[in-house]
C-alpha cells in the first residue's frame, strides 16, 4: 500500500464536509479608494499652497532649534566643562540624549525591514515617513557624540572616529565599544538613507510627470534629477522588488546590531548596573518601544491634519498600539529581571545599584521611568483606548519622556554610586545641556517639516500595491 | 517621412487586464517590449516571461567585500602596522573585530544592492520615448500600458497593432523615437 493512500485512509472522512469560514482582513486603505484619489490625495499635499500652520509650526520649530545653535556655540567657544559632568559622573545628558534619540529611530527601521519581511501589508502607509523620522533622529543623535569631545574639528578630522592615519600614526582601539559604535551609527544612517532613498524613487517620478504636466518645469527637473528616469517598467520593478527585499533583509540584523552595540558602551564595562547580558535584548525592546511612540506622536497629528484617515486606518492605530504595549511590556520584564539577576547574583555592588535606583537620590527618575514605560503602554490592551485618538496621542507623550528616563535611570544613578563611596557624587544638568537638549526638538521637526513639505509622505506605489485592485486575480 | 518609431503603446484599465495582456504578448514570441504599471504586480513577472532578478549577486559581492575589508583594516593597523597592546588583550583576535565587520558587511551589502538596481535597470536614464507619452502620468497614477518595441524582430506595425487590439489595448498610439 502507498504512503499517499495511507495518508488518506488516516483523514477523517468529516474534513471534506467542513468548510473553514473565511476571515475577512482589515481593508489597509478605507473606503476602497481607487489608485488615482491615493495619488491625488498624496501629491496634493505637497502640490498645495503651504499651508498657514505649516509655516506657523515652521516658524517654532526653528526658535526652539536655535537653543541647540545656541548650547553648541557656547560648547565649542568655551569647553565642555560648561556641561554639568564632572568626576565620577563623566557621562550624563551628552549619551542620555545619544541613547534616547538613536532609540528613536529604531522603529522606522522596523517597520520598513522587520514588517516588510514579516510582511505585514498594514506597514506601507506609514514606512515612510518612520523611515523620515529614523533618519532625523539618528541627525539629532549625532550631535551629541560629536560635540561632546568640545573640539569638534577633532570629531571630524579624519583619524579620530574613522580610521584614516592621524598626526601620531596610532590607529583607532578597535576592542573598544565606543569604536564599534563609531561603525554601528554611521552605517545605520547610511543604509537609512539609502533605503529611504530607494523606497522614494517611484513616487518622485510621479510627481516629476504631475509637475512637467501641470508646467511646473522647475519643480519637474528636481524631482526628475531624483526620480533617475523611473518609468515603472515592470522588468525595473522586477530588479527593484528584489533589491528592496534585500535591503530589507540586511536591514534587520543592521537595527538589531545598533541598539546591541550602543548597549556594549554600558555592557561591557565593569559599572555595577552595567555590567549585565540582558541589555542588547532590553536595549533593542526599549529602542523600538520609544520608536514607535514616536511614530504615534508624529503620525496622528498628520492624520488629523491631511484627512489622512482612509490610509491611517483605525487597523493601523491598533497595530501600532498592539507592538508598543508589547515592546513596552518587554522593557517592564527587563527591569523586573535586573532585580531578579541582582539578587540571585549574590553580588553585593549589583545588588546594592539597583536598590539604589528605586530607593535611592535619584527615586524620582526612577518611578517616573516605571510608570512611563510600564504601566502607560497597558492601556492599549483596551479597544476602547486604542479608538481613542486623542488618548492614544497623549499615552505615547508618555512613553517618549519614560524612555528618556530610562536612560537617564541606567546612565547617571550607575555612576553615581559605583563601588567606592569616596567616588560618589550626583549629577544635575547645567542651562547649557538643557538647551542643547530642548533645541535638538526643534531640529527634528524643522527637518520632519520640510519632509511633510517637498517629499511625499507616504509610499503611494506601495499602498497601491496592497489594494485590491493591484491583484491581478481580483475581479 | 518619420523616422522609425520607438514602438507602440497601448493602455489597460486594471491589473487583471496587464496580466492576461502579458501573456499574450510573450507567446506570441516578441522579446523587446515591456509593461509599465504604477505598482508592482503580483505575477506579472511569470506572465512577461521576465527572469528572476540577478541584483542578488552584487549584494553577495558587496557583503563578502564588507567583511573580509573589516577584518583586514583591523588586523592590518593593529597586529601589522602600529603594534600596540591595549589592556593585555591580543593585537588581533576575530572576536573583537567582529562587529565592526559585521556593520560593514551590511554596509557594503547596501551600497552593493543599490549599485545592482541601477546597473541591471540601465538607470539613470532620464530620457526615454516612453516618458514623452502624452498620458505617462497615468501610467504612474493608475493605468496599465503595454509597450512593444519597433527593435523587436517581430515588430510590425500592424500585426503588432492588431496583437493589442485583440489583447484588449485601447488608445494604441506610435511612440516617437
Amino acid at each position: 500500500m502507498s504512503s499517499a493512500a495511507e495518508h488518506d485512509a488516516a483523514v477523517p472522512a468529516i474534513l471534506s464536509e467542513v468548510n473553514p469560514a473565511v476571515l475577512p482582513r482589515a481593508a489597509l486603505v478605507g473606503n476602497n479608494r481607487s489608485f488615482s484619489w491615493i495619488t491625488d490625495k498624496i501629491c496634493g499635499i505637497i502640490e498645495e499652497k503651504t499651508p498657514r500652520w505649516w509655516w506657523i509650526c515652521f516658524g517654532v520649530a526653528c526658535f526652539v532649534a536655535s537653543f541647540t545653535v545656541a548650547g553648541l556655540i557656547y560648547l565649542v567657544g568655551t569647553g565642555v566643562g560648561v556641561w554639568g559632568h564632572h568626576n565620577p559622573i563623566n557621562w550624563a545628558w551628552d549619551i542620555v540624549n545619544f541613547v534616547f534619540w538613536i532609540g528613536i529611530g529604531h522603529a522606522g527601521t522596523l517597520i520598513s525591514a522587520i514588517l516588510c519581511l514579516l510582511r505585514q501589508k498594514w506597514r506601507t502607509s506609514i514606512n515612510r515617513a518612520a523611515e523620515a523620522m529614523t533618519i532625523f533622529a539618528v541627525v539629532c543623535a549625532a550631535i551629541f557624540p560629536v560635540f561632546h569631545v568640545g573640539r569638534i574639528w577633532y570629531a571630524i578630522m579624519p583619524g579620530w572616529l574613522f580610521p584614516f592615519p592621524n598626526q601620531n600614526v596610532i590607529w583607532q582601539n578597535f576592542r573598544s565599544p565606543l569604536e564599534w559604535d563609531v561603525f554601528a551609527v554611521s552605517t545605520y544612517g547610511t543604509v537609512s538613507v539609502l533605503f529611504w532613498y530607494v523606497g522614494l524613487i517611484p513616487d518622485l517620478a510621479i510627481l516629476r510627470d504631475r509637475f512637467y504636466a501641470a508646467g511646473k518645469k522647475t519643480r519637474a527637473f528636481f524631482y526628475g534629477l531624483f526620480a533617475m528616469g523611473w518609468r515603472g517598467s515592470n522588468r525595473h520593478w522586477s530588479n527593484y522588488e528584489m533589491g528592496y527585499m534585500i535591503l530589507a533583509g540586511i536591514s534587520t540584523p543592521l537595527v538589531l546590531s545598533v541598539h546591541t552595540i550602543v548597549s556594549f558602551d554600558f555592557a561591557v564595562s565593569l559599572i555595577p548596573g552595567w555590567h549585565t547580558t540582558i541589555f542588547p535584548p532590553y536595549f533593542v525592546a526599549g529602542a523600538i518601544f520609544s520608536g514607535f511612540g514616536m511614530v504615534l506622536t508624529l503620525m496622528l497629528p498628520l492624520r488629523a491634519v491631511y484627512k489622512l484617515e482612509d490610509l491611517i486606518t483605525q487597523y493601523h492605530i491598533d497595530c501600532m498600539c498592539k507592538i508598543t504595549l508589547a515592546t513596552g511590556t518587554m522593557v517592564g520584564y527587563a527591569y523586573a529581571m535586573e532585580f531578579f539577576i541582582a539578587w540571585y547574583g549574590a553580588n553585593p555592588n549589583e545588588g546594592f545599584a539597583f536598590i539604589n535606583r528605586a530607593f535611592g537620590h535619584y527615586w524620582w527618575a526612577y518611578w517616573i521611568m516605571i510608570t512611563c514605560n510600564v504601566v502607560t503602554p497597558q492601556f492599549f490592551w483596551f479597544k476602547s483606548v486604542r479608538n481613542n485618538t486623542t488618548l492614544v496621542w497623549v499615552l505615547s507623550i508618555f512613553v517618549n519622556v519614560g524612555m528618556w528616563f530610562e536612560r537617564f535611570v541606567i546612565i547617571v544613578t550607575s555612576l553615581a554610586r559605583d563601588f567606592l563611596p569616596s567616588s560618589w557624587g550626583y549629577y544635575s544638568p547645567s542651562i547649557v545641556e538643557i538647551f542643547t537638549f530642548f533645541g535638538t526638538f526643534g531640529v527634528f521637526s524643522v527637518l520632519f517639516l520640510l519632509f511633510i513639505r517637498f517629499l511625499p509622505v507616504m509610499p503611494m506605489a506601495e499602498i497601491k500595491a496592497v489594494t485590491p485592485q493591484a491583484d491581478p486575480h481580483h475581479h | 517621412m518619420s523616422a522609425q518609431p520607438h514602438g507602440l503603446i497601448a493602455t489597460f484599465d486594471t491589473a487583471a487586464e496587464i496580466y492576461h495582456a502579458a501573456e499574450q504578448v510573450r507567446d506570441a514570441g516578441y522579446r523587446h517590449w515591456d509593461c509599465i504599471t504604477p505598482c508592482p504586480v503580483h505575477g506579472l513577472d511569470g506572465a512577461m516571461g521576465v527572469r528572476r532578478s540577478i541584483v542578488p549577486r552584487f549584494s553577495l559581492a558587496g557583503g563578502i567585500t564588507g567583511f573580509c575589508a573589516g577584518m583586514t583594516m583591523i588586523w592590518w593597523t593593529g597586529a601589522v602596522d602600529y603594534q600596540l597592546t591595549v589592556g593585555g588583550k591580543p593585537l588581533f583576535s576575530p572576536m573583537f573585530a567582529f562587529p565592526i565587520s559585521y556593520e560593514l558587511t551590511i554596509l557594503f551589502t547596501a551600497f552593493a544592492t543599490i549599485f545592482g538596481i541601477f546597473a541591471t535597470n540601465f538607470l539613470p536614464m532620464h530620457y526615454h520615448p516612453v516618458l514623452k507619452y502624452d498620458h505617462i502620468v497615468r501610467g504612474l497614477d493608475d493605468k496599465f500600458f503595454v509597450v512593444v518595441e519597433a527593435r523587436d524582430p517581430k515588430f510590425d506595425t500592424k500585426a503588432t497593432r492588431a496583437l493589442l487590439e485583440k489583447i484588449g489595448g485601447k488608445h494604441i498610439t506610435e511612440l516617437e523615437a
